[in-house]
């Protein structure tokens, strides 16, 4: 969409994401309550919070899956409070989702593809792509990147857990994505598909920013170099991710209380 | 392109062509829909002027309009109840352009102009019409396009300047050139057959292209489809716009088979007939559309004589109709097409029981 020089305007603008007083009501319910952050590009962070710490919530804001109520959101340098969750995308901000949002009547294939068709043109082709397509040579690629290829013709409906939760990173990863959210990818993984993801994680290009949302405090200090903590809706600690585990507010309020 | 070939992840090479059976016409090699396909080329060899055109003909043509159903509700997840509707009003403008019995409401064109102009004008009120039914989701979308065909249906009863009220259009001329009566048994059939297999190969095609995967992907999760970077609205649309001229396609041949059309050819429970069309035959596969339309007809044609054989009122058709309806929707909520997949896995599975019940 924006031409070139919009986009390297954009990048000498300084931060991947920013968002100023941002707040998100559910009726008289505020999910976010004036959240501003300030991501690097390249920057990889974790989000910590209770459950209703307003975690996801500031996720559906930045993809615009909730627009915010107020306050202002911008990528690279533009803008995007107001548009539309495709626009986002298409300009590299990507997602993954807490419970796996995929689409079980299709192939693992198919479920990448789509993902790589949604990033660049001809997403209304009415023509099959020929056995050396760009595309289906990128969704080849990403299937292998996660550890997918012997049930690549498989539905997404007979996949175990773990496999549907690498096949939601894979779709994050399609195309040139400059930034990504994970929320909760190592919900319900077992101990090797932790491992797993770690590394895959650990060996995205050091360009790709991202905000991870994890209770597992092995996974998550070990992927980032900050973290910003929320408690109710608000912005509660940013730092260092050793600061913030010997923090002993932090503590009383996460890591002592019902963490598991 | 993909930002994972600068990254030391992928060691092994990719994948190659032929390994890609997804994209492959999965349908060429099943000897039963080449018999079928041999069984629909000889028909007229087979079948009198009644059976090619009452039966087989009639068949194609609903098929080809619970067709443009089935890509809408099986492939998108929106059941439009209005595809009667788009098909009845390129029949209607069909009428209007070409040449009737109505001179003072046909324009008298040709028909190789009167026809593209019926075709695009209905694919343009379908389009619209889907472009009002996209802000809703499942019951709604039915009460919208339900809305819309009811509302075509009165308007037409009621316009006497371009529709010609209640007593429609008739006398309606049909295509004659090269010397062929092209509304003749046997070159009729043909164009029907032509079109209706035309329909049919281009959804199965574009069901595995990038337009057709991201319906299918909009159908699955539409929430899901905006975060990767489509338009979801606007794809809907789209698909629409491809039902309805589907759907138009099945209308001109419509009012050709008939020379006319009225209000009642597009009445509320004709539309509803191809939502159970679509339904009988299986709303997931295309093939569905006809195997529906095929029942349909059967039962529509033949069920009058054999209730009056059995010394019932025959009138009561549509009894017979909704039972077979109901009969077939309570085993399979996936139609015949369901019912049959099923059948194929018992037999693959009582199969491999037997050899492989030496294991204990």
């Amino acid at each position: 969409m924006d031409s070139v020089a919009q986009r390297i305007s954009a990048v000498g603008a300084g931060a991947a994401l920013e968002l100023r007083g941002v707040t998100r009501m559910f009726g008289a319910l505020a999910a976010l309550t004036d959240v501003t952050l300030t991501v690097r590009p390249g920057e990889r962070r974790a989000v910590l919070g209770s459950n209703g710490a307003g975690k996801t919530t500031l996720f559906n804001c930045v993809t615009g899956d909730f627009p915010p109520s107020s306050g202002t959101i911008r990528f690279f340098g533009e803008d995007i409070t107001h548009f539309p969750p495709y626009e986002r995308i298409r300009r590299g901000l990507r997602r993954t989702y807490q419970i796996s949002a995929l689409f079980p009547g299709l192939t693992v294939q198919d479920n990448v593809y789509l993902a790589c068709c949604g990033v660049s043109r001809g997403r209304f082709s009415p023509l099959r792509p020929s056995p050396n397509d760009a595309l289906m040579h990128s969704t080849d690629l990403l299937i292998q990147a996660v550890h997918l290829t012997p049930i690549r013709q498989q539905r997404v409906s007979e996949l175990a857990h773990g496999q549907q939760r690498q096949l939601e990173i894979a779709l994050a990863l399609a195309g040139a994505p400059r930034f990504i959210l994970f929320d909760e990818p190592a919900a319900g993984l077992s101990p090797t598909e932790r491992r797993e993801l770690i590394e895959i994680l650990t060996s995205l290009p050091s360009h790709i920013g991202y905000i991870i949302i994890e209770h597992d405090m092995d996974v998550a200090l070990r992927v980032v170099e900050s973290v910003t903590m929320m408690h109710n809706g608000r912005v509660f600690k940013e730092g260092l991710p050793q600061e913030i585990e010997s923090d002993p507010e932090v503590q009383e309020l996460y890591l002592g209380g019902g963490h598991e | 392109m993909s930002l994972l070939q600068d990254t030391r992840l992928h060691a092994k090479p990719p994948a190659t062509a032929a390994q890609r059976p997804a994209l492959a016409w999965a349908e060429f090699d099943n000897p039963a829909a080449w018999a079928v396909a041999v069984i629909l080329l000889i028909m007229p060899l087979i079948a009198n002027g009644f059976f090619l055109i009452e039966i087989f003909g009639t068949t194609l043509i609903l098929g080809i309009i619970a067709l443009s159903l089935m890509f809408l509700a099986g492939y998108g997840g929106m059941v439009s109840l209005m595809q009667l509707t788009i098909a009845g009003f390129a029949g209607y403008m069909v009428a209007v352009f070409g040449v009737s019995g109505s001179a003072n409401i046909s324009l008298s064109w040709p028909w190789w102009l009167a026809t593209p102009m019926a075709l695009a004008l209905a694919t343009a009120f379908g389009t619209f019409g889907g472009a009002l039914a996209v802000r809703t989701e499942g019951i709604y979308t039915i009460m919208i396009t339900l809305a819309i065909g009811a509302a075509f249906y009165y308007f037409t009863n009621q316009n006497w300047a371009i529709f010609n009220g209640h007593t429609g259009i008739n006398t309606i001329a049909t295509p004659h050139f090269w010397g062929v009566d092209w509304r003749s048994d046997i070159p009729f059939y043909y164009v029907i057959l032509g079109t209706a297999a035309l329909c049919y190969f281009a959804v199965l095609y574009i069901s595995r292209a990038p337009f057709g995967l991201a319906l299918q992907g909009v159908r699955d999760n539409p929430r899901r489809m905006a975060a990767l970077g489509f338009n979801v609205n606007a794809h809907r649309v789209a698909a629409y716009a491809f039902a309805s001229f589907v759907a138009a396609l099945g209308g001109v041949l419509q009012v050709w088979n008939y020379h006319q059309i009225s209000p009642g050819s597009i009445a509320v429970e004709r539309c509803i007939d191809i939502l159970i069309i679509a339904m009988v035959g299986g709303i997931t596969r295309p093939i569905g559309a006809f195997i529906g339309a095929f029942i349909f007809v059967i039962l529509r044609t033949f069920a009058l004589d054999f209730l009056v054989h059995v010394g019932l009122d025959g009138n009561r058709f549509r009894l017979l109709i909704g039972i077979g309806f109901l009969v077939i929707v309570f085993w399979s909520s996936d139609g015949v097409v369901g019912l049959w997949e099923r059948w194929r896995r018992s037999l693959a599975g009582a199969d491999s029981r037997s050899r492989g019940g030496g294991h204990g």
